[in-house]
């Protein structure tokens, strides 16, 4: 055999040995011991690293879940987009209990619609809310209201949130929508917020967020909150779900029965409910329950 | 001629400096007076009067607390009618001095008579302090309080006064005007910049497309020591203050550091005589020059506005409407301003002027595909590379931005005005210097 050939095979075999060696003793030296249930786990996960759950990825979620269950408490952990079936899946194999989750929704606190607020300046910028944001306080004026320019849109993996051409705001898809929040940090002025999405789908909010006084809100905008709080009256005194802040009323998720009183008693109609409302009853009864309906979108829209 | 300029990168727009004849006229006196409490780069000035507080022009209504603010000064004399949210030159509401005009009744200290006062008197720390105890705060657009650069270091000393007569933005004349009317006043100012800052040269850097205001200034400069006029070739941005050190004395700011790091102070002609009025004539900063100009205009101006009108009072001055086809009001410069929600909101100290411009020229281009025509790179100032930036940011990739050095950017807006694909570059990096910003300030807390 060609001695060049010998000599190079001798020299790299020798090379290839010891840089085995120094692998082998490496690799022992600083061994990480991983459970590998945290990978059986994110199996388990929906995979889509969204965030929802608030740890870096589907990964990380799985290392805290495998983590809880060892120490017995799983309560507080959950995956929006999986859902109650995920999570008693990772419950089953994992052996421990699963917290129950409230199942969440985004909601779009905006009702300045084009119709309501009327553009007054134009903007012919890049199409991204957070640029605008800082430049001006938006078309219509309202410092707080919805820019219409979709960063929400953009930044959503469920194609769960679309801009509504007629109104300029965003809509959000209930049954597409998995409670992940990335659009809520996506928007500059923190609009949507993430609401309990109610027992059959009932849910009342306050479709606004400006803390102006109630005469300068309504001056850009016929649908904002006025700050009169005839809603904070009208709350059954036994459930006073109403917070009310800043010029702004705003209800507590934890209190509200959705009976929907306060909806039709908003004289700008800045409270929304995804039934429909009961008729304005007389103060003598306020504990009026009405019968469940389903979800309508008229009240929405 | 071989005139002096930067070295690196630089566009040259249209001047479109059609109120360059029109003389300083004073605008009047507002009936109402917005003064809003952030008139400076920094904090905002504390509020020291009430409602119902009788003020005289020249009273103190709002005091500095922190390191990087400014005192505020009534431009009117009236009563205190609220403290209340107006809309200002950041689009959003902010708080301001709400001051109902009564007669024109100033504080006594001023001293009003037109004679020039050359002896300065103050020695420089007397100097810095009347300087901060009159509001005086960079007139050349950033509002930076101009008492913070004379404070001085121990490790770092100045030797040159580097005065900013550029006007590089297209449009504006109100220095230029300044420096043709009040160039003896500029003259002291600096002088007292000089003796404030213990430094005994100064050099105006003027660009030459002001020949008259170059030939005035020199003149006036052979009767004060250590003054020196250099006529600049005409380049945007030269008034940035690290383009117009390098352009005069060829020195080089490194990233991150100040003039002072290099030997230098900066300072526009505007704040040498409102340092001036401040120092020799006791008058705080109350009032600035401000151009109203606009190709649709019939006449132009240039004005002495009380700070506190409504910018709808220089409109008004020059006799006219909103012309037809009008499609943004620009405050400051066409490159740097900002457009305006509204005609109404107040003058403040850092307004040099107001831009009316109408669709031709405002309306942005529906942005195409970046060619890689480099054209960006040719001409940012900075040595940056803006559509390597505006992708990252695009991208929200703000550590790569952040290598990229993009908190270099002096958001002068040369790349997106030479883009020939119109793409919304300065927008884009704006948005990932903020963010950048943002990480940089909460890793430091950290």
């Amino acid at each position: 055999m060609n001695p060049v050939i010998l000599y190079s095979l001798a020299t790299l075999g020798v090379l290839a040995a010891g840089a085995a060696m120094i692998l082998f003793f490496v690799a022992r030296k600083f061994r990480v011991d991983e459970d590998p249930r945290i990978d059986e786990v994110a199996d388990l996960l929906p995979g889509a690293n969204c965030g929802g759950c608030g740890y870096p990825g589907c990964r990380g979620f799985a290392e805290a879940l495998v983590k809880a269950a060892d120490a017995g408490d799983m309560s507080g952990l959950n995956c929006p987009p999986g859902g109650g079936d995920t999570m008693a899946a990772v419950g089953a194999f994992l052996g421990a209990e699963v917290g129950e989750a409230t199942p969440m929704v985004a909601v779009v606190r905006c009702g300045g619609t084009c119709e309501k607020a009327p553009p007054k300046l134009e903007y012919n910028g890049p199409a991204k809310c957070d640029i605008a944001h800082k430049l001006f306080s938006g078309t219509n004026g309202c410092p707080y209201g919805c820019l219409g320019l979709g960063d929400c849109v953009a930044v959503c993996d469920y194609d769960a949130i679309h801009m509504d051409k007629e109104t300029g705001l965003p809509v959000v898809d209930d049954e597409k929508c998995v409670a992940c929040g990335l659009c809520v940090t996506a928007c500059p002025r923190r609009i949507i917020e993430l609401r309990p999405k109610g027992k059959k789908n009932r849910r009342v909010w306050v479709n606004c967020i400006n803390k102006e006084k109630g005469a300068v809100a309504r001056k850009n905008c016929q649908a904002a909150c006025i700050a009169c709080q005839i809603c904070v009256k009208t709350c059954p005194e036994k459930i006073q779900a109403f917070i009310f802040k800043d010029n702004l009323a705003y209800i507590d998720t934890d209190k509200c029965i959705a009976c929907g009183l306060c909806v039709p008693v908003c004289p700008t109609g800045a409270i929304l409910a995804t039934f429909t409302p009961p008729k304005p009853k007389p103060k003598t009864k306020p504990e009026a329950k009405p019968e469940p309906k389903p979800a309508s979108e008229e009240a929405t829209s | 001629m071989n005139l002096k300029t930067f070295k690196r990168g630089g566009v040259h727009p249209p001047e479109n400096k059609f109120s360059a004849g029109v003389p300083i006229q004073p605008l009047g006196i507002p009936e109402r007076a917005n003064i809003i409490l952030l008139q400076n780069l920094g904090a905002p000035s504390v509020p020291v009067v009430k409602k119902g507080d009788k003020v005289k022009v020249g009273t103190l209504i709002g005091k500095a607390e922190a390191f990087i603010s400014s005192n505020l000064h009534s431009s009117v004399s009236g009563t205190v009618e609220k403290i209340d949210d107006v809309v200002g030159f950041s689009g959003y509401k902010t708080p301001a001095v709400i001051i109902k005009v009564e007669g024109d009744e100033w504080e006594e200290s001023i001293d009003r008579s037109p004679d020039l006062v050359t002896d300065i008197e103050l020695e420089p720390e007397a100097i810095v302090e009347k300087i901060k105890e009159m509001g005086i705060v960079g007139l050349g657009g950033a509002t930076f309080p101009a008492h913070v650069k004379y404070l001085g270091s121990p490790d770092r000393k100045a030797d040159t006064l580097v005065v900013n007569g550029v006007e590089c933005e297209p449009y504006l004349t109100s220095d230029h005007r300044l420096m043709l009317e009040k160039a003896d006043e500029i003259m002291v100012g600096i002088r007292v910049m000089m003796k404030a800052g213990r430094v005994d040269r100064a050099l105006v850097g003027i660009e030459a497309n002001k020949p008259d205001a170059v030939e005035n200034m020199r003149n006036k400069a052979e009767n004060y020591p250590g003054i020196e006029i250099v006529p600049l070739k005409v380049m945007y941005p030269q008034g940035a203050e690290k383009q117009l050190v390098k352009a005069l004395l060829n020195r080089e700011i490194p990233s991150g550091k100040l003039p002072l790091d290099v030997g230098c102070i900066v300072n526009n002609v505007g704040t040498a005589f409102a340092v001036y009025e401040a120092v020799q004539k006791n008058k705080p900063l109350i009032e600035r020059v401000v151009t109203i100009t606009g190709k649709k205009l019939k006449k132009t101006g240039n004005f002495l506005a009380r700070v506190g009108s409504p910018s709808s009072m220089l409109l008004e001055a020059v006799g006219e409407t909103m012309p037809e086809g009008t499609r943004k009001i620009i405050g400051g410069g066409p490159m740097m301003g900002k457009a305006l929600n509204s005609i109404d909101i107040p003058i403040y100290k850092g307004t040099s002027g107001l831009v009316l411009v109408d669709e031709a020229e405002t309306w942005r281009r529906e942005p195409l595909n970046c060619i890689r025509c480099a054209k960006c790179v040719g001409v940012c100032p900075m040595g940056l590379e803006p559509y390597l930036l505006e992708k990252l940011a695009k991208k929200e990739r703000f550590d790569a931005c952040e290598a990229e050095s993009i908190v270099d950017c002096i958001e002068c807006g040369s790349c997106s005005y030479t883009c020939p694909s119109a793409l919304p570059l300065l927008d884009y990096i704006r948005y990932g210097k903020t963010n950048v910003m943002r990480i940089m300030r909460e890793r430091r807390q950290k």
